[in-house]
């Protein structure tokens, strides 16, 4: 059996599930094809940090053992690649920082553990970057990502690795993690589908912390049945989270094939101002159109706190930052300056050698927005205005089911375009980032291209309404093709 | 005191909650491991570990809360306090700061003219320790163990309602017996379950405004809190009459050279950028919950030492001190339940000889030689008149060397009291016919000599008699 006769690749997670449960392939001979492949094409992409072929054979090799006496999880055999953002006791967790670079996790994170558990076989852990810093995968110290479909663009960020990863085909899905948009956004500039559930719907158990009230793990894949099939996975209590919500996971799947006859969808104006590219906004507006052809209704709402979120997070995301990286202090663990001097010494040169220039710039907006004198107008302020934004969702969400608009403002951007202007580059996750300040579940699905680039249909839906976000785009793919589309060299 | 002065003091006390597992994770909180044995990776603030809320330890703020007569907030908050520090694994203590558990308690001690001194608790706070740094027995540099980082305190703050060392620990001693009473805290001082630190001021008296302060760091006994307030009170009086200024700044006591000496100033203070920790939930707390939590409170020191003064007649200060502890209350209680005699013969003796031997041998009341119903036994025998007060101790040093219970020692050694009046009248007349002289004296009107002629029975009995008998018998005979 050739690989190039059936292009495994190419499949779905569903489908290889089916295939593997037919018997058409092993696990180990899918493995040991995109373990060929990602050895033959990521140079041309730097997806990943690591790498682990050998671990994701024995996996793969344990999951075909598995099947042979009739067991094995839901995912039993199916190829994933991590973030490097989940702890793994088995490889080195980087978290795309020198500070980490050595650094192996005596633990496996909760979504380690789970896709594990229902043996999955983790293929390696994906670039991003630094401590999820970042809208453009830019920051990280293993270097920029490119994007498959235009390698001197960037695929976007923080999961940037994972998306890339995707979309090239390497694996038909990867974990990533989503603090203002760092699933979604680069699920969008990669054309591949990117959820990141409800807050507290997945354990961020071992998932190094950026921002805590904001960091959500999530998924990305090519199709919303495999963002489905995993979610279902992936989520659920955690009593070692006590932030997880202790809600029954649904069957995500088992209701994707419900129309979405009836469901009210929110327009909102200000989504189509003048910050978005103009094609993009008639990609975005017919992907609405399809919906409305496939039974739905639009309704405009009013979200009119959306202009504070990008400066609300910008205060929030660096606060809570510029503490949970204080740990990284050289003394345990992680990059330690040589011949210190003393303590002040070590501390200061260890973690001005550890971290780049964006963990820095957040690292001191965080603590003057904490400082003395300045929380009240700044911290405390931000954390008003989040509950207004809270709010604004809240309210539009008892007239419609979901929010649809672009994930992005513009495609792609070119690699370097965007490094030196930070606030051009916070402004990426404009429509992103409120999902996150409000808890919300968000996803990106591809619908359509503006210059050979993907462009990305956002989906915001209520907390724990991810059934109807996956429903929706589920339907739409079953109607589109965009997500068929790969990338010219990746074919 | 210096006169023209007066102390302002507040306190903040930290007790170290009693509970089996950490306040944020699931390694033991025992004392005296090898170093860093008993962290985890929590306490060790791995790259993507998360704190979960050891339940217990609201429970046992909720006590602390309901025993000071506190408010228990519905609703409390952890934050983050952010510093670096070796000893401070995740560079933030997780504490609380706006919205504390417990605030405007109260509890009142006994001021220097006997009177009930009201003394106000702002606040108490749930928060984990640090670990500790260890420089000795290291070559150029400095061991970090982390086995406390983690342990549940909570830390105690009161009004700046005290007005000298003294009342400061009284107020800790009360703070002390409260902890130790709900069993919240072991309250051991050498192991560091329960230290304070003092802000201490002074200004003229008459003065309104508060003088500037100075924080004194990390007292671990009542002896070092007073004797740390009481040099700081001098150098602080000392400071102003030389026309100096007293600093804002953190200082730390040497108890070898029984001084304070400065550890930083308020400009090289931290600004520990408090805010609320999005890792932990709120602590929501139900007025259900609340009165639940009060049904099995247990009786209380300051309920049980009126409940003392009331039931047995029992003065005041030793009622205090009978209930400063629990198990010291509950051997007197077992004591007076299985005699016939006072209470407050039993209060003197288990405040006197039990106590005096207790100290010599360095013993817990729990672990005493002497039982409260042993005890019993021998007070009923002073009551019951076989033994005077006096054989009763070297009855007691018998027993405590263990020799038997009362009556075996009283047996064995033939300590009964002589009380047969004919073998009394006997020893009287031996008596009076060697003394002579004292008894002219006496018949002249010398009343006071019946004393000397008492002792001289009670010496020639070996102080078996029974002295009011022998009284009697004497007065008899010597015709007056």
């Amino acid at each position: 059996m050739s690989d190039s006769d059936q292009k495994l690749y190419a499949q779905s997670m569903t489908e290889l599930a089916t295939g593997l449960d037919s018997g058409d392939f092993t696990s180990v001979e899918l493995t040991e094809s995109l373990l060929d492949r990602i050895g033959a094409l990521d140079a041309r992409l730097n997806a990943f940090i690591t790498v682990t072929a050998d671990e994701a054979l024995a996996a793969a090799a344990r999951a075909d053992q598995a099947r042979a006496s009739g067991k094995g999880g839901t995912l039993n055999g199916l190829p994933i690649i991590h973030k490097d953002i989940f702890c793994t006791r088995a490889v080195k967790t980087t978290c795309g920082s020198r500070m980490l670079d050595n650094f192996i996790s005596p633990y496996d994170a909760a979504v380690v553990e789970k896709l594990a558990d229902a043996g999955a076989v983790v293929l390696g852990k994906s670039n991003m970057d630094e401590f999820a810093m970042g809208s453009s995968n830019e920051t990280s110290y293993f270097g920029p990502v490119s994007n498959p479909w235009d390698l001197v663009c960037s695929p976007g960020g923080s999961s940037g690795g994972s998306a890339a990863a995707v979309a090239a085909r390497f694996a038909p899905a990867a974990t990533g993690t989503d603090t203002g948009g760092s699933i979604r956004q680069p699920a969008a500039l990669t054309g591949t589908v990117g959820i990141k559930p409800t807050y507290g719907r997945v354990s961020r158990y071992g998932m190094i912390a950026f921002a805590s009230s904001l960091d959500q793990a999530g998924v990305i894949t090519r199709t919303a049945e495999d963002a489905a099939r995993l979610l279902g996975v992936m989520a659920g209590f955690d009593k070692r989270d006590s932030t997880s919500i202790d809600q029954p996971v649904p069957n995500y799947v088992g209701s994707l094939n419900q129309s979405i006859k009836g469901l009210r969808v929110g327009i909102v104006r200000q989504h189509f101002d003048a910050g978005l590219d103009a094609q993009c906004a008639v990609r975005v507006k017919e992907a609405i159109a399809t919906l409305e052809s496939l039974g739905a209704t639009t309704v405009e709402v009013d979200l009119p706190n959306l202009d504070l979120s990008v400066p609300t997070y910008y205060v929030v995301a660096p606060a809570e930052c510029s503490s949970n990286l204080s740990r990284f202090d050289g003394v345990r663990f992680g990059h330690r300056a040589e011949k210190a001097e003393d303590l002040m010494d070590l501390y200061c040169r260890s973690r001005g050698e550890g971290f780049g220039d964006e963990v820095k710039r957040r690292i001191m907006t965080g603590t003057y927005v904490l400082s003395a004198g300045y929380y009240d107008a700044y911290y405390l302020k931000a954390q008003q205005v989040r509950h207004l934004i809270a709010d604004d969702f809240k309210r539009a969400f008892a007239d419609v089911d979901v929010i649809a608009g672009p994930t992005a403002p513009s495609p792609a951007f070119k690699l370097g375009d965007k490094v030196d202007d930070p606030i051009q580059m916070y402004l990426n996750d404009i429509y992103t980032i409120g999902a996150n300040l409000a808890g919300l579940p968000g996803m990106s699905i591809p619908c359509g291209f503006v210059n050979d680039l993907p462009v990305g249909l956002h989906l915001v839906a209520a907390h724990f309404a991810e059934e109807t976000l996956l429903r929706c785009s589920h339907q739409y793919q079953q109607h589109t093709d965009w997500h068929q589309a790969c990338p010219e060299d990746f074919q | 005191m210096r006169s023209g002065w007066e102390v302002v003091i507040g306190l903040e006390v930290h007790a170290q909650l009693a509970t089996r597992s950490k306040i944020f994770s699931g390694a033991s909180t025992a004392y005296g491991s090898e170093p860093n044995t008993q962290a985890c990776l929590v306490d060790l603030g791995y790259p993507g570990v998360l704190p979960v809320l050891n339940e217990e330890v609201v429970h046992m703020a909720t006590m602390f809360g309901l025993a000071v007569d506190a408010t228990v907030a519905p609703r409390s908050v952890f934050a983050r306090k952010n510093y670096f520090y070796p000893d401070l694994p995740k560079g933030y203590q997780i504490s609380q700061f706006e919205l504390p558990i417990v605030e405007h308690g109260e509890l009142f001690i006994t001021d220097a003219d006997g009177k009930d001194k009201r003394i106000g608790i702002t606040r108490a706070h749930l928060e984990e320790d640090a670990g500790k740094s260890i420089h000795e027995g290291l070559d150029r540099s400095s061991g970090i163990d982390l086995n406390r980082a983690g342990t549940p305190l909570l830390e105690i703050v009161s009004e700046p309602d005290l007005r000298s060392a003294k009342e400061a620990v009284g107020y800790m001693r009360k703070i002390h017996s409260i902890v130790r009473y709900l069993g919240i805290s072991d309250g051991n001082m050498q192991e560091g379950s329960f230290r304070c630190d003092a802000n201490v001021s002074v200004r003229p008296i008459g003065q309104e405004e508060l003088g500037t302060r100075a924080e004194l760091k990390n007292l671990n006994s009542f002896r070092f809190v007073e004797r740390a307030i009481n040099f700081e009170i001098e150098r602080q009086i000392d400071l102003i009459e030389d026309g100096g200024e007293v600093v804002q700044e953190t200082r730390l006591y040497d108890s070898d050279k029984d001084e304070t000496r400065s550890m930083r100033s308020k400009e090289e203070s931290h600004d520990y950028r408090y805010f609320p920790d999005p890792d932990l939930l709120p602590i929501e707390i139900s007025a259900e919950y609340v009165e639940a939590v009060r049904k099995q409170l247990p009786e209380l020191p300051a309920a049980k030492q009126h409940r003392f003064v009331e039931q047995y007649s029992l003065k005041p200060d030793d009622a205090d001190l009978l209930t400063s502890s629990r198990p010291l209350a509950d051997y007197f209680e077992a004591a007076v339940a299985a005699t016939e005699a006072k209470p407050q013969l039993v209060a003197n003796w288990v405040m006197g000889d039990l106590s005096g031997a207790l100290n010599r041998d360095g013993l817990d009341i729990a672990d005493s030689k002497v039982s409260a119903i042993e005890l019993a036994g021998l007070l009923t025998r002073i009551h019951d008149n076989t033994i005077s007060g006096k054989i009763a101790k070297q009855v007691f040093e018998a027993m405590w060397d263990g020799e038997g219970d009362a009556d075996t020692v009283i047996d064995a050694k033939g300590l009964q009291q002589i009380t047969d009046s004919t073998a009394l009248g006997a020893v009287v007349d031996e008596v009076i016919a060697a003394n002579p002289g004292q008894v002219a004296e006496y018949k002249a009107g010398k009343d006071k000599l019946i004393g000397f002629f008492v002792g001289q029975v009670m010496q020639a009995t070996k102080g078996q008699a029974n002295p009011a008998q022998v009284n009697q018998i004497l007065k008899e005979k010597l015709g007056s």
